[in-house]
């Protein structure tokens, strides 16, 4: 059974801690993304998972049994490597047929199971090449083919898309994401990538210095942001952070200052802050309403895309950059003056110091899932 | 290395041998994990090594402090620096006959000879043929394996070919001849003989160090001869302005390495000297070191190790050197 | 061309296509000459190996091997040898009966009549090309020959062996592993890069005689089998390797061994390749060791042989010169079809 659970997973290189106290269950079938900025762990964490690293303390379960000790063939785990890591002296039929023979399995069996994953993954007719005589894409099949044949209870991919083009990603993604839903096995996918993350995700783990930032669904983590750093990092173009200063506080929500002369109603819970204190807004470039009353937004720029506009300014007097969506065609002048305005119940609420989000006002609260 | 293929017959066979081979190896990884096979994997290393590397190391040192013809350390008496002593002494170190050892000044003397002038000439002809191999010059890779081709040969086949070459008989007598020039038995000539060692030593060698020359010269970026020609340097001026410099690191490590080489001259002036012939004229250090230690029925273990031991410091010396250079030219 | 008479100009101009200048004539001349040195010693004894033993030591030689022609004439019990002599301002074939000082007794070999009285200055031997193969075949089935020659394909055969996997496995084990001491063992290696048979032979030569392996093959085969050379050219080759292979492996179940034999060696084939190259040619031609290890004549090696040969056979030159040949030929072999690998493979690493 592929549930994989992690208790208190520390590594350390010599004197420096790269996994800080990881707790992480993932249950069978799930397909995770672990995602964060380079040199966050994740790919030091999936090959921990792998077996391939030792941990410097804490657990792993994988099925419910401890594989801390096993090795990674023994942990019936499968990896699919960013470089695909085929072997390069062996034809794409060795490459599959490698690893069911180190375990001894028949040759009936290891054919049977060939057959099998090149008909999956349309390798029919690369079976006798060898790796250099393919494209990437084909390659990239190969090291998914590799994994299959083995049967695993967990399927790990390091970044595997990262060697391909645009449009070979994203057909890829889509055939990954197929291959899940067929094979119904738990897959860990390591990623920088956050579109990855968000269209490929059961569930998605944000990993940061080390240590888990957040865990939840793609539209969960995009919704209620835990802190700065999962709201700053999903989302593309970031999200805007305003500071500002709590001027009242009523039944629902709070009123925020943020100056300019309009105050901005945040949905929090009241008994969490006191008048006066400090915040940081944070508003999504998609989610201000432009025209009407608002905000002071000087344009600078705009990025047209077609479907979309990505609008380019400053708050009036302000240097901080802040950008704004609109769909469609927009053409403000440059030095412009928009009014906008954040969408009521769109604005995450950070305490500045913490840098964690502040409780949503009580009904909303409850719905949101807590994680460690 | 052929990739083991298990449909044919030589594969299985190899398959069949690699898997009686492995499990005990296996075994071995089951039992103390995977973290102590690189122990496993250097063991056959690290003990041929120690046996018969660092073992013989400290035993010469020990050997040079001991006496007597015992074979065994056990057998001999030790006689603190007495072999040394015996090397060394002597009145006029410029007069080998008036050494208590005359034979080993005999053999520093020759030797210092020899290396003087074979690393000028072997250094001469080398950067010369390199040179002109780094032109663009036809046929490059043809003369370039031409000069090369002695490197491969046996020292003792080039000293037997280069023998009968000067033979009374030989081919050069008959030149010689050919131009009224009576023969001459060279190797029975003390000058004649040296010479040829020399000419012998440079023909086997030379097309080693053209090789690294060649390599060190086209690692020099093509762009600074066009720059040079541009600015209308004459070539006397592009050849010691640009490429010897830029070639200086390389040919400072041909030049040790040629000296650490040039002092263990042996086999080839061995066979091509019938052992240093005429008399003692081409008596060189190792021949001194192995007549004491093998040539006669007196084994001199301690006096050949003594010998052993001081022209190690010498290489050892050389080699320093040379790393030093070496590593200055990597930074 | 005004540069083109400049003695140094010929060392680094490059070659200017349509036109020939002194620089081009000296480099050529250079190039030529050296070449000249190199093949003529060699391709002379080649000729003089054909030769048989009454014909080498002629002096002056002649270039290709001949033999003089002698001819069965009917009333001699001895074949007689043909001259040819000048008479009467004629030029004819004649068979030699006896000389007398400056004055030969000749005779008509197809029409034997009464002998003729010819000056020996007149006349000069005919002679035929031939090739003495007896100068090959000879030492194959007289002497010793075959048995220090399957001594040296032995030992070449196995020491190369054992040279690629015992240094492999320590260059997979110091390319691919984090252990600790592995920075020192790797130094410890190659340090004894530095320390030359000629300064440890006398201690060397004492272990082997300690392990019992004195005057026999194993005594030369094993103490070099450990080659720092052979170590840090593998290890370079395998620092290449992607480790995400080796872990891929691991992944599929591979041990380390499996790992090293079917992933890394197959892998590594152009390194090995060249110490194989290496191995053979130091193998072949080794000289000093083997003649301090060896002692009994059926345990000499090729090169041993030959030098207790040219003792005993001194003037024997057409035998000794034969040898010589048959020793030359496989590595004249090796490096006819593996040139480019040798030569890049020492300018890549600067060794020999």
């Amino acid at each position: 059974m592929g549930n994989l659970k992690l208790t208190s997973v520390t590594k350390s290189f010599g004197a420096l801690t790269v996994l800080h106290d990881i707790d992480l269950t993932i249950d069978n079938g799930k397909f995770v993304v672990f995602v964060g900025p380079s040199g966050c762990g994740k790919s030091t964490l999936l090959r921990i998972i792998a077996g391939l690293e030792d941990i410097s303390g804490g657990g792993i379960e994988i099925g419910g049994r401890d594989v801390v000790h096993l090795s990674p063939a023994e942990r019936k785990i499968a990896m699919v490597f960013q470089s695909y890591a085929l072997y390069p002296h062996m034809s794409v039929r060795k490459n599959l047929a490698f690893g069911l023979e180190n375990l001894k399995f028949k040759r009936s069996e290891i054919d049977a199971r060939i057959a099998e994953a090149a008909r999956m993954l349309a390798l029919e007719p690369y079976l006798d090449r060898k790796p250099r005589q393919l494209s990437g894409g084909q390659r990239q099949r190969v090291a998914i083919g590799r994994s299959i044949v083995r049967n695993p209870d967990i399927f790990l991919f390091d970044e595997p898309l990262s060697n391909l083009d645009a449009a070979l990603r994203v057909q890829t993604r889509a055939e990954i994401t197929r291959l899940h839903r067929q094979l119904k096995t738990t897959m860990i996918y390591v990623t920088h990538d956050q579109v990855e993350a968000m269209t490929m995700a059961d569930e998605i783990v944000v990993l940061n210095g080390g240590r888990i930032e957040q865990v939840g669904t793609p539209l969960e983590l995009f919704d209620k942001p835990r802190n700065l750093f999962v709201a700053g990092f999903l989302g593309s173009p970031r999200m805007n952070i305003l500071k500002g200063k709590v001027v009242a506080v009523g039944e629902t929500g709070v009123t925020v200052d943020v100056g300019y002369g309009v105050p901005l109603q945040a949905r929090i819970d009241p008994a969490a802050v006191a008048a006066g204190q400090a915040v940081l807004l944070g508003i999504r470039p998609a989610h201000f309403a432009v025209g009407g009353e608002g905000l002071p937004f000087v344009v600078q720029y705009h990025e047209s895309l077609g479907t979309e506009t990505y609008v380019y300014g400053t708050f009036e007097g302000s240097e901080e950059q802040v950008i704004v969506h609109q769909a469609g065609h927009f053409a403000p002048e440059r030095g412009a003056l928009l009014r906008i305005m954040p969408q009521p119940g769109r604005m995450h609420v950070f305490d500045p110091d913490s840098g964690l989000a502040l409780p949503r006002a009580i009904e909303e609260r409850s719905a949101a899932h807590e994680h460690a | 290395m052929s990739t083991p293929k298990s449909t044919d017959l030589g594969g299985r066979a190899l398959d069949f041998v690699m898997g009686i081979v492995e499990a005990p190896i296996n075994g071995f990884e089951r039992l103390m994990g995977r973290k102590r096979m690189p122990y496993l994997f250097l063991a056959p290393n690290l003990v041929l090594f120690g046996i018969f590397t660092f073992l013989p190391i400290a035993i010469a040192v020990g050997y040079a402090f001991t006496g007597g013809t015992g074979l065994f350390v056990s057998d001999r008496p030790f006689v603190g620096f007495d072999n040394f002593r015996q090397l060394l002494q002597c009145e006029d170190y410029l007069r080998p006959g008036s050494c208590r050892e005359s034979l080993f000044w005999t053999a520093i003397w020759n030797t210092l000879w020899f290396v003087g002038f074979n690393v000028v000439a072997t250094l001469l002809v080398a950067l010369v043929t390199a040179l002109i191999l780094n032109r663009a010059i036809a046929a490059r890779g043809f003369f370039r394996a031409m000069f090369f081709y002695p490197v491969l040969l046996s020292p003792v086949v080039i000293g037997l070919i280069w023998k009968w070459f000067l033979d009374r008989n030989g081919l050069l007598n008959a030149f010689l001849q050919m131009l009224g020039v009576p023969p001459e038995i060279f190797l029975l000539d003390v000058g004649w003989s040296r010479f040829f060692v020399v000419v012998v030593s440079v023909w086997f060698h030379m097309g080693f160090y053209t090789l690294i020359l060649l390599a060190g010269l086209q690692a020099i970026p093509k762009d600074l001869y066009e720059a040079a020609a541009i600015d209308a340097a004459s070539p006397r001026r592009t050849l010691f302005r640009i490429t010897l410099p830029l070639l200086g690191p390389n040919l400072l490590v041909v030049l040790i390495l040629l000296m650490i080489r040039s002092v263990q001259i042996f086999d080839e002036a061995w066979v091509l000297t019938n052992g240093g012939g005429p008399g003692t004229a081409n008596s060189f250090i190792v021949q001194y070191i192995y007549q004491m230690a093998f040539g006669s029925d007196l084994r001199l273990f301690g006096l050949a190790s003594a010998a052993s031991v001081l022209m190690g410091l010498v290489l050892l010396a050389l080699t320093l050197i040379q790393l030093r250079l070496g590593r200055k030219m990597e930074s | 061309m005004s540069q083109g008479l400049s003695p140094i100009a010929f060392l680094t101009r490059t070659r200017r296509p349509g036109r020939i200048g002194l620089t081009d004539i000296l480099s050529w001349a250079w190039l030529i000459l050296g070449t000249l040195a190199v093949l003529v010693p060699v391709v002379w004894a080649g000729l003089s190996s054909l030769k048989p033993a009454a014909e080498i030591t002629r002096f002056p030689p002649t270039l290709l091997p001949r033999v003089a022609v002698q001819q069965t004439v009917p009333g001699f019990d001895a074949p007689l040898s043909l001259w040819t002599v000048n008479v009467d301002g004629q030029s004819r074939e004649m068979a030699m009966i006896r000389r007398i000082g400056l004055k030969a007794q000749m005779v008509d070999p197809n029409n034997p009549g009464t002998p003729v009285s010819v000056d020996v200055k007149s006349m000069s031997p005919v002679q035929r090309l031939t090739v003495a193969t007896e100068n090959y075949t000879d030492p194959l089935t007289r002497f010793d020959f075959l048995t220090f020659l399957k001594n040296s394909v032995f030992v070449t055969f196995v020491a190369t062996l054992l040279t690629l996997i015992v240094n492999a496995l320590a260059a997979f084990a110091l390319s691919k592993y984090r252990f600790r001491g592995e920075k020192a063992i790797f130094v410890l290696i190659i340090s004894t890069l530095m320390i030359p048979l000629t300064v440890v032979m006398v201690p060397a030569y004492l272990v082997v005689v300690g392990v019992g392996l004195v005057d026999s093959l194993w005594g030369i085969i094993i103490p070099t089998i450990a080659s720092p050379t052979g170590v840090f050219l593998l290890r370079q080759y395998m620092l290449t390797i992607p480790d995400e292979l080796i872990e891929a492996a691991r992944v599929d179940a591979a041990s380390e061994f499996r790992i090293f034999w079917r992933i890394i060696l197959p892998l590594t084939a152009p390194a090995l390749a060249v110490l194989a190259i290496f191995s053979v040619l130091w193998r072949w031609n080794d000289f000093l060791w083997p003649l301090i290890v060896l002692s009994s004549r059926e345990n000499f090696t090729l090169q041993v042989g030959l030098n207790a040969f040219q003792g005993e056979f001194s003037v024997q030159w057409n035998y000794i010169l034969a040898m010589t040949f048959l020793s030359l030929a496989p590595v004249t072999l090796v490096f006819l079809f593996l040139q480019k690998y040798i030569t890049t493979g020492i300018a890549g690493t600067g060794m020999k």
